[in-house]
């Protein structure tokens, strides 16, 4: 499947599929070796918050685009406190970076974080690829790598760890709590998971009058609890959600106690499971700022932000038992390309979540409005507990 | 909500003639409405002016009026149709500005017609600029600052504020008059003080100054549910300063941080919530000040536009198509995408390639016209390309303008840097080439940053295309590596040869040896995140192709490439019913274009599209790719102008079968001597002629056959190039200025042919199938000859021409037809003088006129013509009912007459001093469009046509009168008739005396050639004092010609009717009793069942 192999073209790069399909480039960014997941991003805008996206660890992120770069990049649309791809696949980078806030080239950001990436292969013949064949593991090989066999590569790609059943939280989680103090008028304190949460997120949470307080994805619910928080947030992250039976019992533990809840992406699935539902792997999944999701309610489209390989599995129609006893559940949100679930809502307590990215970061603001329905529901679910109390 | 189902009719406006500004984009988004509406079950209610377009044509619609987009006509079409709704927003500001007079004339409300699309409101909002601005910045958006001053010292203390340079407006002055830049005070002081003393308010609007800001634009979808999709965002290359339309844009936006790319769509969604555009789309224009990112919202359009062509093209996401959808009440979720198949059109199209659109201008017919870009559009058409990357597709649009020295070049440059930087600092055609030249003699990105404001990063990126032109032209030897390398980056084998000092055709041998091919990708507005169902394809040097292989007999159609003058939608019209007809007939039709405003280039037009260049090297790789599977037939040349035309040799060399009249045959219509040979076979006159390659040469000629002579360059469209020259020394000043163009020389020569003054001409199309001649349609021209056919007027059926004339007529176009061998079209220009019929030329291709003839008479050529060069006989188009039995040269006397006038631009062009361009019309083309008015007599028809094409004739005023000896007798009926209508007249001396003589009162003015000193007045200055209304002048001899083209300049200036020829003076005498009646409308349709019934 190779071009021509062409020895004297400067840096050479591969990109190996566990199929065996190989792409030759240049190498991009670091050079040595990685291994991950490869998956597509089709966003045209928002390069850096991609790659700073924690929930893109361990996976080697095409970019459909063609042209990488050219904004350079700068200190605010960091996303976290890092890149975390293991490998980064563009067709053009940038020579140069233009932009009134670049502070930087994205050459410099990729070098400094180590991350290995290959130019100047045919990537929508590799996103065809993916979206015919699903994603699968690959391995971008460049310097010293890059003459290993073909054979050698291959073996080395195909005992890379695939993400089914996969738990990365502990990879990108914050090691101590820390807090966000709320901006305007405190209406109470949010507990907020990091399961690979997003600076976005957080900003939106505080611009909504909840002190933040983040956590280490280990925490016990007993703990989250001892906080008394007015509400908990599952945030967005990597890996299979299947493999994380720990959150989903931390997040039942505060359910029963009656706590608001809001989950984005990760924390969509983990609340499917929290339920009872069970959540699988989408065949490519959804990765782009592009994606239409009907909201059920209002029966409007939002266009999302998304980057999601799993999914909840219920019936986007009707009313559904939860089998964990948190009552009556419906799909609230669905993907309009494949009529994936995009978001569910507990009709009997106070929690609900969306699959696809309310924050955008990159993408389009369509969807911020779940910030201020969160609020909503905090700030009801307070009123609600002191008309309790008076009585 | 779903589909409303109160409408059932509706009433779509187009965009009438083709003029700088509105061209064929519209022809694109009506089409495409009507295919929507009627597959909708909707009765589809059309109206256009302009006949050459595609949705004119009767199957587009049920009700189909060539009629002038007037009030008047408009209540008349209501009145009879009685429509649910009107549809106004695909047919440009025409249709919009035209929704706008029957809602404030109230016939909307009379005949309880509903605009659809767009509401009145919304079309106020978004159109005017005061309520636009406060909407605006009630977004929380931000205007150009503004102060309103009503003295010199006032605005000087506001630039204080807005610093300069800045913009000054005065006040309800028209067409920009008075307005301008201030770089100093002193200059303010001068602008501003002109422009107070033009302003009938005493005051000008100053505004800071955005030049040099980047440029933006989203287009944008919106339904009744709220819901919003941004389809496609645009970025110019050139900075603020240049209008979008004569801009260089790339989509999508290349130099944009998501963050700021959001606030764009923010705004822009809260812009068109406000405005209320809730079934269709608008676009909305931005500028980010490159230093800090401050966002300015330029304007925007509630309304289909050439952007949304464009956004259509370079996304797959049709516009025009889910507007007219949305219209109908659809919401966006409920609307498939037809790319995909699966997924809903509520979405934002993503792409994986990048598109560039760059203009077309035609400056060189107007060579007194300021070149300089500004915010008035200039160009005349545009050529879009896509590529997988900025650098390719760049290369590949400039090569799509087939104009000389467009493309980037490395052969000798003797300006010095800053020689270049001084020119790049002033926008004009081809700046994009001098910014090349610049950084490749050593200009670093800053120095030309500082220049031209161009962003540094496209900057950078023709800096990448100078390095590869290096490393090609240092390269060892041309192997796969160097060419793959070039290839990317979109070099062509031209210039890969010109730097490697060798022809194209080696570098293809190599590169073809060497296996380096491209492939191609397709367009699916989803960077393959979803399978494309529709063969949409561009070329790209990567790995994996996208072409899926069939066992189909394939036909490609080679389109026009960009509107230009002389070569605009009327092929494209010709390129698309061939491609419908042989798609019909079974075959697998491949269409191969680079003009995004076009039908042609619409993925539902051809079984397959390659949006690529029309060179030979493009053509033959698409050519190429397809071979790969099925039966190539053969390919189409004939309809795409020369542009098409010009391929044929270099593919016939390559092996490939060239459909219908051969190469050869071309040969022998377009060389001189060739063609002498068969009219003499024939027995056929030509005006006595000869060929020239040098002025020498040309003299001889000319002395030998006797002035005055036509002279015009062989190969070469719409005239260029072509004059009437009186003399040696005119002769002289002629070769001196077309020096430089390289049109003239030994492989190209010069045609010399005796002028005749004084006859009629004639324009003939026909097809031909070898054994039997059909003809489509016999023209006779209304303007004296020597005027370009293009521009010229003329009737269908001819007026006054006998039937014993248009036998010969006939019999002669038969005779070249078989001398020439022709297969498929044909299209010969006679000219009768002293009743000696003259053949002048003779072109075995699509003419323009082939739409017209199509919708005068009902007769389909191109249709039949594309049948015709795969084997079929007109017998057999006969026999099936695709050709009426009897053929364009008979019409019955009941048949409707039909009149084409020409639409000319020169109002859009001044020379650098502010001055109309010299507006003579010749027999070079410089019209830009045309309309037909059709009705049951001959002036009637004319009447329309004039309404159509400026607004009519007025029927109160002054009219001048100045003819030459020979017309005199002849004026005198017809003046008396105006008289007596009601009009005064104003004549020059001899003409005046004739008429008083006659008893007809005139007023006598001097002609311009007689004034003594500036305090006299001429007609000139009457004409531009607007005391006079129409004028009525016909040309004799040489001097009598000067003192005509200063009047008619004077008249095109001031926009009023003018008639230079008798025939056409009493057409239009003639239908001014016809305008007092008003006017009746008849379908196409209708005219068709008179047709039939009369069969």
């Amino acid at each position: 499947m190779s071009n021509a192999t062409t020895p004297d073209r400067p840096n050479p790069a591969v990109l190996v599929l566990e199929d065996g399909r190989r792409y030759e480039g240049r190498a991009y960014g670091s050079v040595g070796q990685t291994l991950g997941e490869i998956v597509f991003a089709t966003g045209m805008t928002g390069y850096q918050e991609t790659l700073t996206d924690p929930s893109y660890a361990g996976q080697v992120v095409l970019m459909t685009a063609p042209h990488i770069g050219n904004t350079g990049a700068n200190d605010e649309d960091m996303e976290s406190r890092r890149i975390w791809v293991s490998g980064f696949v563009v067709r053009e980078p940038a020579r140069i970076a233009s932009n009134f806030r670049s502070t930087r080239s994205l050459d410099d950001d990729l070098e400094n974080g180590g991350v290995v990436g290959i130019s100047g292969i045919d990537t929508r013949a590799i996103t065809r690829h993916i979206r015919s064949a699903g994603a699968m593991r690959s391995g971008i090989f460049s310097g010293d790598r890059f003459t290993l066999s073909d054979g050698e590569q291959l073996e080395l790609v195909r005992s890379g760890a695939g993400m089914r059943g996969r738990n990365l939280s502990d990879e990108v989680s914050t090691v101590e709590p820390f807090s966000i103090p709320a901006q305007g008028e405190r209406i109470g304190s949010v507990a907020v998971l990091d399961l690979g949460v997003k600076t976005s997120t957080l900003n939106h949470l505080a611009a909504r009058g909840f002190e933040v307080l983040v956590l280490p994805q280990s925490v016990t619910a007993e703990h989250v609890l001892s906080l008394n928080p007015s509400a908990l947030f599952f945030s967005n992250g990597p890996g299979d959600p299947a493999a994380s039976d720990l959150h989903v019992d931390l997040l039942q533990a505060v359910l029963r106690a009656g706590l608001p809840y809001f989950g984005i992406c990760f924390g969509n699935q983990l609340l499917g499971r929290a339920l009872g539902f069970r959540t699988y792997k989408l065949p490519f999944g959804h990765r782009g700022i592009n994606q239409p999701v009907l909201d059920k309610t209002t029966g409007r489209v939002e266009i999302t932000s998304q980057n999601h390989g799993f999914a909840v599995d219920m019936p986007i129609e009707g009313v559904h038992e939860s089998r964990t006893g948190f009552g009556r559940v419906e799909v609230s949100h669905y993907s309009l390309n494949d009529q994936v679930v995009e978001g569910i809502r507990c009709l009997d307590i106070p929690a609900f979540s969306v699959q696809y990215h309310p924050e955008s970061a990159a993408g389009p603001h369509d969807a911020e409005y779940l910030f201020d329905r969160f609020r909503d529901v905090v700030v009801a679910n307070r009123a609600a507990a002191g008309a309790g109390d008076a009585k | 909500m779903p589909k409303r189902d109160d409408i059932n009719s509706v009433l779509v406006i187009g965009s009438g003639p083709i003029v700088i500004g509105q061209a064929c984009e519209f022809d694109y988004s009506g089409t495409q409405a009507c295919r929507v509406l009627r597959a909708e079950g909707v009765r589809v209610i059309l109206v256009n002016s302009n006949p050459a377009t595609i949705m004119t044509d009767p199957d587009f619609a049920d009700a189909t009026y060539i009629e002038p987009i007037t009030p008047e006509i408009l209540e008349t079409i209501i009145a009879k149709e009685r429509p649910d709704a009107i549809l106004p927003t695909l047919g440009g500001q025409t249709a919009l500005n035209a929704a706008i007079a029957l809602h404030e004339r109230g016939i909307l409300e009379k005949y309880d017609v509903e605009l659809i699309g767009a509401s009145f409101d919304a079309i106020q909002k978004g159109e005017d600029r005061q309520i636009f601005k406060q909407l605006v910045l009630d977004a929380g958006a931000g205007v150009a600052r503004s102060y309103i001053a009503h003295t010199v010292e006032e605005a000087v203390g506001f630039a204080g504020d807005l610093g300069y340079p800045l913009v000054v407006r005065p006040s309800f002055t028209m067409g920009g008059l008075g307005s301008g830049f201030a770089y100093t005070e002193t200059e303010l002081r001068r602008i501003v003080g002109d422009g107070l003393h033009q302003s009938p308010t005493s005051e000008v609007l100053l505004e800071e100054s955005i030049l040099g800001w980047k440029e933006y634009e989203l287009e944008m979808m919106r339904d009744t549910a709220d819901n919003t999709v941004v389809v496609c965002s645009i970025e110019n290359v050139d900075p603020v300063g240049v209008h979008t339309g004569d801009s260089i844009t790339v989509a999508p936006a290349l130099t944009l941080t998501d963050r700021e790319y959001q606030k764009l769509r923010d705004i822009s969604i809260d812009i068109i919530r406000a405005v209320g555009v809730d079934t269709g789309g608008c676009n909305i224009q931005f500028a980010i000040n490159p230093a800090d990112g401050r966002i300015i919202v330029i304007e925007m359009n509630p309304r289909v536009s050439r952007s949304s062509a464009l956004a259509s093209k370079a996304t797959g996401f049709p516009i025009a198509k889910i507007a007219a959808k949305l219209a109908l009440g659809y919401r966006l979720d409920e609307i498939p995408n037809d790319i995909t198949g699966v997924t809903p059109a509520s979405f934002e199209p993503t792409l994986d390639y990048v598109v560039v659109k760059v203009p077309r201008f035609a400056f060189e017919k107007f060579p007194a016209a300021d070149r300089r870009l500004t915010t008035t559009m200039k160009s005349v058409g545009e050529a879009m390309a896509i590529g997988r990357s900025f650098a390719s597709a760049l290369q590949k649009a400039l090569r799509s303008l087939e104009k000389r020295d467009s493309s980037f070049h490395w052969g000798a440059e003797p300006r010095t840097v800053e020689e270049l930087l001084t020119v790049a600092e002033v926008p004009t055609d081809g700046r994009i080439v001098t910014v090349q030249q610049a950084l490749r003699r050593g200009a670093t990105i800053d120095q030309v940053f500082e220049a031209t404001k161009i962003d540094p990063w496209f900057i950078d990126q023709i800096v990448l295309i100078n390095e590869i032109a290096d490393q090609i032209a240092a390269a060892e030897r041309l192997d796969t590596d160097i060419l793959r390398t070039a290839k990317d980056h979109g070099f062509s084998d031209a210039q890969i040869g010109a730097l490697r000092g060798f022809g194209e055709a080696d570098v293809r041998t190599v590169r073809h040896i060497l296996g380096v091919r491209p492939v191609f990708k397709t367009v699916d507005t989803c960077a393959g995140e979803f399978p494309a169902l529709t063969p949409y394809h561009y070329s790209s040097y990567d790995q994996e192709t996208e072409v899926v292989p069939s066992d189909r007999r394939k036909v490609v159609i080679l389109g026009s490439g960009p509107n230009r003058i002389g070569q605009g939608v009327e092929f494209d019209y010709s390129c698309v019913h061939a491609s419908f007809a042989l798609s019909e007939a079974g075959y697998e039709t491949i269409m191969i274009n680079c003009n995004p405003e076009t039908v042609s280039t619409d993925y539902d037009t051809s079984d397959r599209l390659y949006f690529e260049p029309l060179t030979l090297e493009d053509v033959l790789e698409v050519i190429h790719a397809e071979s790969q599977s099925g039966e190539l037939v053969g390919v189409v040349v004939q309809l795409g102008g020369q542009t098409a035309l010009g391929l044929a040799k270099g593919l016939e060399a390559e092996g490939i079968p060239i459909l219908g009249t051969t190469p050869e045959a071309i040969d022998l219509a377009e060389e001189r001597g060739l063609f002498s040979g068969i009219l003499d076979q024939a027995g056929l006159l030509a005006p006595r002629n000869g060929v020239a390659t040098d002025y020498a040469g040309a003299v001889v000629v000319a002395e030998e056959i006797g002035y005055p002579v036509l002279v015009r360059p062989s190969y070469v469209l719409g005239g260029r190039g072509m004059e009437i020259v009186y003399d040696s020394a005119s002769l002289a000043d002629y070769f001196t200025r077309m020096a430089g163009q390289g049109i003239i020389g030994p492989s190209h020569p010069l045609l010399v042919d005796r002028f005749l003054d004084d006859a009629i001409e004639i324009d003939v199309d026909a097809i031909y199938d070898g054994t039997e001649l059909y003809i489509g349609g016999v023209m006779e021209h209304i303007e004296e000859a020597g005027i370009h056919s293009g521009d010229s007027s003329c009737t269908l059926p001819p007026v006054t021409l006998g039937r014993a004339e248009i036998d010969r007529v006939r019999e002669a176009t038969l005779g070249i037809a078989r001398g020439i061998g022709v297969r498929g079209l044909l299209n010969v220009q006679f000219a009768i003088g002293a009743g000696v019929l003259y053949v002048l030329e003779a072109n075995p291709r699509a003419s323009r006129t082939v739409p017209f003839v199509a919708k005068a008479l009902g007769i389909t050529l191109a249709k039949a013509a594309a049948l015709i060069m795969v084997g079929t006989t007109i017998a057999e188009l006969k026999a099936e009912g695709k050709l009426p039995l009897i053929d364009g040269s008979r019409v019955p006397m009941d048949a409707p007459v039909a009149v084409k006038e020409a639409v000319l631009p020169f109002n859009r062009f001044r020379t650098p001093e502010g001055l109309v361009v010299d507006s003579v019309l010749g027999p070079e083309m410089r019209s830009t469009g045309e309309v037909m008015g059709i009705d049951r007599d001959f002036p009637r028809a004319f009447a329309k046509s004039q309404l159509a094409a400026y607004g009519g004739i007025p029927l109160t005023g002054t009219v001048f009168v100045s003819v030459s000896d020979r017309d005199k007798r002849a004026i005198i009926l017809p003046m008396l008739r105006l008289q007596q209508l009601g009009y005064s007249i104003t004549a020059t001396e001899g003409t005046a005396e004739v008429l008083q003589r006659n008893g007809i009162r005139a007023g006598i003015v001097i002609k311009f050639s007689e004034k003594a000193d500036e305090e006299d007045v001429s007609i000139v200055e009457l004409i531009r004092r607007e005391e006079v209304h129409i004028v009525i002048n016909t040309p004799g001899g040489r001097t009598a010609r000067a003192d005509g083209y200063e009047i008619r300049a004077a008249a095109v200036a001031a926009d009023l009717p003018l008639f230079t020829t008798i025939a056409e003076l009493s057409a239009a005498v003639a239908s001014i009793d016809a305008i007092r009646g008003g006017f009746e409308v008849t379908s196409l349709q209708e005219y068709a069942l008179t047709r039939t019934a009369a069969l």
